[in-house]
């Protein structure tokens, strides 16, 4: 994938872009866009990908008025419009997910399909439960053992990272907890605006996901018009690093 | 030099740690059993009377879901305090002002105090330590701007007198301000702002606040105040930093013996060693900068966390963030300390912790008050200036090493640059 920036309201964004054929735009999870996992090169195959790093997010400026969701689904539809990309198709994971389903609501008519991977961002269990566990105030392994099928697998080594790789891991991690925090992991309004969605639109989880339950993307997928649901089995929060075969293998059979 | 007793009022009386993961946040409260923790708020009341018999200044603060400190609405103790006491100044260490909802709110219940103290109160602010963010359900991110916007707001709250303003900021909004009471101190209490980085010391240094460090020791101490009065200077404040304008928090205790002060300082260790707090609350996602992240990747510790391990009454001492000895000793170590980093005007005793029971805490505090505070207030009046080194570079700190009869020194880690996270 090449690398470009693009500066959308004053604010500087790294653009991962690789691929042709019909335009897909990717929306990285709360770990940030890495353009060297498996499952990019699986769609970059069959698609031209633009993977935006949110503001905040590997070298992308954080502008001081910057602090929701929100403001991220404004600058992609401005950043959309500098690219030339009329419609595209959409995947969002995580809080990429968030953006896109605020994306959305705000101009369903440009998007095609839509994916959304174990996304956040709304509320619909009960006011004394969590609809998301609280990533911030448990210890970091159970953080992982919620996050992946086989944390074990998936863990980090800090001393195999450069310190600029860990430095964009902090910021990473930085700027999520500022759209994460208050109130946590959602827009109390998001869910009274999802019905304007379009597009056909499809919700994937892996099956071993601790964080976005079975229930919860239930909950989610029943405020989208004709939403339909697919699981990835062996894998947890992050699917596409998982299972990057069964994931794009989705993708692609799903975006066509 | 003014000399300000504190105590962090404390809840002691806790199952063995091995049984709990963390002192702060998610301790159940089923620990506490009231009628004990009564008894101790009316032991640390009387604590900070006493001191003020003695002639000492009174410094108190708070934190939130935590037994090492059982005041989570210092304002109240202040209010409690303005009433108990007639002459000490109440020093409240701090607002945690990027946790505060509502800076003017704030502004009201200093105001307040101030009057119902007839004008004693010191208002110190701080941005709240990390374990807090979860607390005051707090966002860990852009909390120092949080806090300097709150605090240019309660200023401005308290020197306004001529009916309503309004404020519309980054992270406030209020309008028709218009706070009664006024303060009775005029143009407001005096402020305080204690930060634990070169960094934060620079933009208190700019305002020219008082700047109070906490357990820092020498190196570390001496780069914040240094920072500190550069930042005053190229304010425009004056070429000469006043030694009133900088504050420093040690453990302190006094004993008539060697013996003695080993005792009681071997207590107030507790104030470090107790402080047991799971991962996820000592570093919150943005509360350190990212470089500080980093190094912590890497397996930088805290230098009080890396004390811990391996405690001692002599390191800490060594460390510069504890003076404990007999009146002669604990004298030399203040001054030692004192020239080192460039001069303070105030010293916040920490001279209360843990197990440190009422007779031997107010033996210390007494020590202190009649044997060495004399000799700092003659030494180092409020005339003098900090960071007065002249052409002499000072040299590097010597060892105060306390004997005991306990057994021999041991050389416990030795903390140098404390930098790091700020506070």
């Amino acid at each position: 994938m090449k690398r470009t920036t693009v500066t959308i309201a004053n604010c500087e964004l790294e653009i991962h872009e690789g691929g042709s054929g019909a335009p897909l735009l990717f929306l990285h999870p709360g770990a940030g866009f890495r353009a060297n996992d498996p499952y990019v090169a699986l769609l970059t195959a069959h698609r031209r990908v633009i993977a935006p790093s949110h503001p905040g997010f590997g070298t992308s400026q954080l502008p001081d008025w910057i602090d929701h969701v929100d403001d991220i689904a404004h600058i992609y539809l401005e950043l959309m419009d500098k690219m030339g990309l009329a419609k595209v198709d959409l995947i969002g994971c995580s809080i990429g997910g968030w953006i896109a389903a605020e994306m959305l609501t705000k101009a369903p008519e440009r998007f095609g399909k839509v994916m959304l991977v174990a996304p956040v961002g709304v509320k619909t269990g009960p006011t004394d439960k969590l609809d998301i566990p609280d990533i911030y105030v448990m210890p970091p392994a159970d953080v992982q053992a919620l996050m992946f099928h086989d944390p074990a697998k998936m863990a980090v080594d800090p001393s195999k990272l450069k310190d600029e790789e860990l430095a964009v891991m902090a910021r990473n991690r930085e700027t999520l907890a500022l759209l994460v925090w208050e109130p946590y992991m959602h827009n109390p309004k998001l869910r009274r605006r999802l019905h304007r969605v379009a597009s056909p639109t499809l919700f994937v989880r892996g099956e071993s996901d601790g964080l976005v339950s079975a229930a919860y993307l239930e909950a989610y997928a029943a405020l989208v018009p004709g939403a339909i649901i697919a699981t990835i089995p062996q894998a947890g929060h992050a699917p596409q690093i998982e299972q990057p075969q069964a994931f794009a293998q989705i993708a692609l059979d799903f975006l066509g | 030099m003014q000399a300000w007793h504190f105590s962090e009022s404390a809840y002691p009386y806790l199952p063995p740690a091995e049984t709990y993961p963390s002192i702060r946040v998610s301790l159940p409260s089923k620990h506490f059993d009231p009628v004990k923790g009564a008894a101790l708020w009316d032991r640390y009341l009387e604590e900070w009377r006493i001191a003020e018999d003695e002639g000492l200044e009174i410094m108190l603060n708070e934190h939130h879901q935590t037994a090492t400190c059982a005041d989570p609405a210092a304002p109240m103790v202040l209010a409690a305090l303005a009433r108990l006491t007639t002459k000490a100044r109440l020093l409240i260490l701090g607002n945690p002002l990027a946790n505060r909802r509502q800076p003017v709110r704030v502004a009201e219940e200093m105001a307040l105090c101030d009057v119902l103290s007839h004008g004693r109160v010191e208002a110190g602010f701080v941005r709240g330590v990390p374990y807090e963010v979860s607390p005051a359900n707090s966002n860990p991110v852009r909390m120092g701007d949080r806090f300097w916007e709150a605090l240019d707001l309660i200023v401005k709250t308290w020197t306004s007198h001529d009916g309503p303003f309004s404020h519309e900021g980054r992270f406030f909004h209020h309008r028709n301000i218009n706070i009664w009471p006024r303060a009775y101190q005029n143009p407001h209490p005096p402020v305080w702002v204690s930060t634990t980085s070169p960094g934060g010391a620079a933009e208190v240094g700019a305002k020219g606040f008082v700047q109070a460090t906490f357990l820092t020791g020498f190196e570390a101490t001496r780069k914040i105040y240094e920072s500190y009065r550069a930042a005053w200077r190229k304010a425009g404040r004056g070429q000469d930093v006043p030694n009133h304008r900088l504050a420093y928090a040690a453990l302190i205790y006094v004993g008539e013996t060697e013996q003695e002060a080993h005792d009681g300082a071997e207590k107030l260790l507790w104030y470090v060693t107790a402080n047991k707090v799971a991962p996820q609350f000592a570093n919150p996602p943005g509360y350190a900068p990212v470089a500080a992240q980093v190094a912590m990747q890497r397996g930088v510790e805290h230098p009080l966390k890396q004390f811990s391990k391996n405690p001692s009454v002599e390191a800490a001492i060594r460390s510069g963030f504890m003076f404990a000895g007999t009146p002669d000793q604990v004298y030399e170590q203040i001054k030692r300390h004192y020239d080192y980093v460039g001069g303070y005007g105030h010293l916040l005793i920490m001279g209360q912790a843990g197990f440190l029971e009422h007779d031997d805490t107010v033996k210390g505090i007494r020590n202190f008050a009649r044997h060495v505070y004399p000799r700092l207030k003659e030494m180092f009046p409020k005339t003098k200036i900090s960071g007065d080194f002249g052409d002499v570079p000072p040299e590097p700190p010597e060892r105060f090493v306390l004997r005991s009869s306990h057994g021999v020194e041991t050389d416990g880690p030795l903390i140098s640059a404390l930098g790091g996270a700020s506070a």
